[in-house]
């Protein structure tokens, strides 16, 4: 693994400044001088060579909504970082909410340099609107997924409903807190380990589709978002078990101060958090230099580190340990494959309009 | 409420459960909620608190964000508002009753519904988004459309407030300042204005209030980024999201206290409108009846639930 690496930029850094880029000047300064403090984010002036001068420039990065301690922590080790090796100030905003708002954002305007979403067909959606180029995928290493993760249970102290395996979700009076699958990356990762889980165990689809279809039965509330799902099974105590990603339940459980447990169920998914540089974006504000290398970032060793750390599972050989004295429990993950045979095709099959999800679940005693 | 007897002949049994019945509701659902929210934020002492307040750089944004986004959404709707009143308080023409209906629309739309709508022809791909981009201009996810968003949710306070003040007032007075030669601007400074300040004052406090305590259309328009388009109320639930239930509860109760000032300062109007009233009728105000021409306060509490 290449250090400092992951980064295959497209243009050259170094390429001269477009006369394009001077009427943008232009335009905003004009523009700004119309409209008073119109615009928050843009203290970085357009027109800007490629290595930013050390005025400065902010970069937004728009994820989803778990990753908000994680980049906190990435952005102000990235800002050291940056300024040591180009002497630029870089500062990065950050912007969280359900995975398929935020690329619904970005696509209607959010001016994010960045997005660092939960899958594969978030990213590809801000593709297709002409924002993000085609081949983004290949832009970073591991098809431009910095980290994984897995989808686990966060049950109550002492797991007095026993809940290990997937088939336990559905015995007894369970109820189950996991966030909007329309709107949520998490929320469409546990629909799918689910369904995966049964078919990883020799059941047939129809017996993934009854599983799935009582399992929604239980679910008292769909959240858009997978933090609204964390907040109403940890602070407002709804529900026995949450669906969420190992990432969240290490903070939930944390934050709980020993009042829930987490569960590895035997057999569960591989996330896959694609990250890419919204090319439109940061040729518009002369920030692709900066925000390549925020991406690259996250595959250095001290990004790796950070990401551990948050308990998100770096790629890459030997990830560093989540904390001292950590370690990762082994779990098997399948990945997209195991349901459909790419993401497009689980979108079609699972989520788009009269789909999988629309035939089974009915809004019940929720919103 | 006056303890004058009534007619309708209950039990004095019967009035006092109902009296106790209210209180207790109004304890329940608005007191002991609003007062937890003091008793959260000051759980770990005062110190704790303003460090909440005035230590975050990202609350500290919000809060900023909030005294600039209301006040400006406020502005523009006091200018129009007496505008829109004094048209259609003053002149009959034709659409005149559909125009005071649409005025209610805000009212009766819901607020992320307003906030859709404005992402529908502000956003890039929306209505106006290639002009705006091409200007470089940004509206929603940023300023402008904050306040934009605000302004569509407090639109019909302040002109609602005035129409029925100045009908009841009628053009007698400013039709005499004309005929004793009296200009345009010098009949509004001093005839018009005058006799509507307290009612206009009246709609300034409840649009402040509701413009501080916005949620809904500012969540779907201000693409929440941290230190930059989170007003107060986003910065609550996002405190809240991030476990961080105290510095949540500290906004919150700077967004309460806002709210309780409002009550004080609308009390108190309330009252100026009501001597006024009785002064131009020429009658003594009653000890204790109830204001008029007040519309419900549409307070800053949701922003908290």
């Amino acid at each position: 693994m290449p250090l400092d690496a992951g980064t295959k930029p497209s243009t050259s850094p170094l390429a001269p400044v477009p006369p394009k880029r001077v009427w943008l000047a232009i335009t905003a300064i004009v523009g700004t001088t119309f409209v008073a403090g119109c615009s928050t984010s843009d203290g970085s002036a357009a027109g800007t060579a490629a290595v930013p001068k050390a005025a400065g420039v902010t970069l937004l990065n728009v994820s989803y909504d778990p990753t908000r301690e994680l980049y906190k922590e990435i952005n102000a080790a990235f800002a050291t970082h940056y300024a040591s090796q180009h002497g630029a100030a870089v500062e990065v905003k950050q912007s969280h909410a359900a995975s398929g708002s935020q690329a619904r954002a970005v696509i209607d305007g959010l001016e994010a340099d960045v997005i660092t979403l939960a899958l594969q067909p978030d990213v590809d959606a801000v593709a297709r609107s002409g924002l993000v180029r085609a081949d983004w995928s290949n832009r970073f290493d591991n098809g431009s997924i910095p980290y994984h993760s897995v989808v686990v249970f966060v049950v109550r102290k002492g797991n007095p409903k026993n809940i290990k395996d997937w088939p336990d979700l559905v015995k007894g009076d369970v109820s189950i807190i996991t966030p909007n699958p329309k709107t949520s990356g998490n929320g469409k990762y546990s629909l799918l380990a689910a369904w995966g889980a049964v078919l990883a165990t020799g059941g047939t689809e129809d017996e993934a589709k009854a599983f799935v279809t009582e399992l929604y039965k239980r679910t008292p509330v769909l959240d858009t978002g997978a933090r609204a799902a964390t907040a109403t099974f940890s602070q407002k105590g709804i529900g026995d078990v949450h669906l969420t990603f190992e990432s969240e339940a290490h903070l939930e459980v944390k934050e709980s101060k020993g009042d829930l447990e987490i569960i590895y169920p035997p057999r569960t998914i591989r996330v896959d958090p694609p990250v890419a540089v919204v090319d439109k974006n940061v040729d518009k504000r002369g920030t692709r230099h900066a925000a390549e290398a925020y991406l690259g970032f996250l595959y250095s060793p001290e990004g790796r580190a950070i990401i551990a750390k948050h308990h998100y599972r770096p790629w890459g050989e030997s990830p560093p340990t989540p904390a001292p004295g950590e370690v990762w429990p082994e779990v098997v993950a399948f990945d997209i494959t195991r349901v459909a045979k790419d993401w497009d095709d689980a979108m079609k099959k699972f989520f788009a309009e009269g789909a999988v999800f629309d035939a089974i679940y009915q809004p019940g005693g929720g919103k | 409420m006056s303890s004058t007897p009534t007619t309708t002949g209950s039990s004095p049994l019967a009035r006092a459960a109902a009296i106790a019945a209210a209180f207790a509701i109004v304890g329940g659902v608005i007191v002991v909620p609003l007062a937890s929210v003091f008793f959260e934020a000051l759980a770990e002492g005062p110190a704790a608190w303003w460090r909440a307040i005035a230590h975050d750089p990202d609350t500290r944004h919000a809060i900023w964000l909030s005294l600039t986004v209301a006040p400006v959404a406020v502005a523009f709707n006091t200018v129009f508002g007496v505008a829109a009143a004094w048209l259609v308080a003053r002149f009959r023409f034709p659409g005149r009753s559909l125009l005071i209906s649409f005025f209610d629309v805000p009212f009766a739309v819901s607020p992320v519904v307003a906030g859709l709508a404005i992402v529908l022809i502000f956003g890039r791909q929306g209505l106006l988004g290639p002009t705006l981009e091409w200007l470089s201009l940004k509206v929603i996810f940023s300023w402008p459309g904050l306040v934009l968003a605000t302004t569509f949710v407090t639109l019909p306070l302040v002109v609602r407030e005035l129409i029925p003040v100045m009908e009841a007032i009628g053009p007698e007075e400013e039709l005499a300042a004309v005929s004793l030669g009296a200009g345009g601007w010098q009949v509004f400074w001093r005839v018009t204005l005058p006799n509507i300040r307290w009612a206009l004052l009246h709609g300034i406090v409840l649009a402040n209030a509701r413009a501080m305590g916005e949620f809904g259309a500012v969540y779907v328009v201000s693409g929440h980024i941290a230190g930059a388009t989170d007003t107060m109320p986003l910065r609550v639930e996002k405190l809240f999201q991030e476990y961080r239930t105290p510095a949540s509860m500290a906004v919150a109760s700077v967004l309460a206290s806002i709210a309780l000032v409002t009550l004080i300062v609308k009390f108190v109007i309330e009252r100026r409108i009501e001597a006024e009233f009785h002064e131009r009728e020429g009658l003594a105000p009653p000890a204790d009846s109830p204001a008029v021409a007040s519309l419900a306060i549409a307070s800053p509490k949701e922003a908290v639930a």
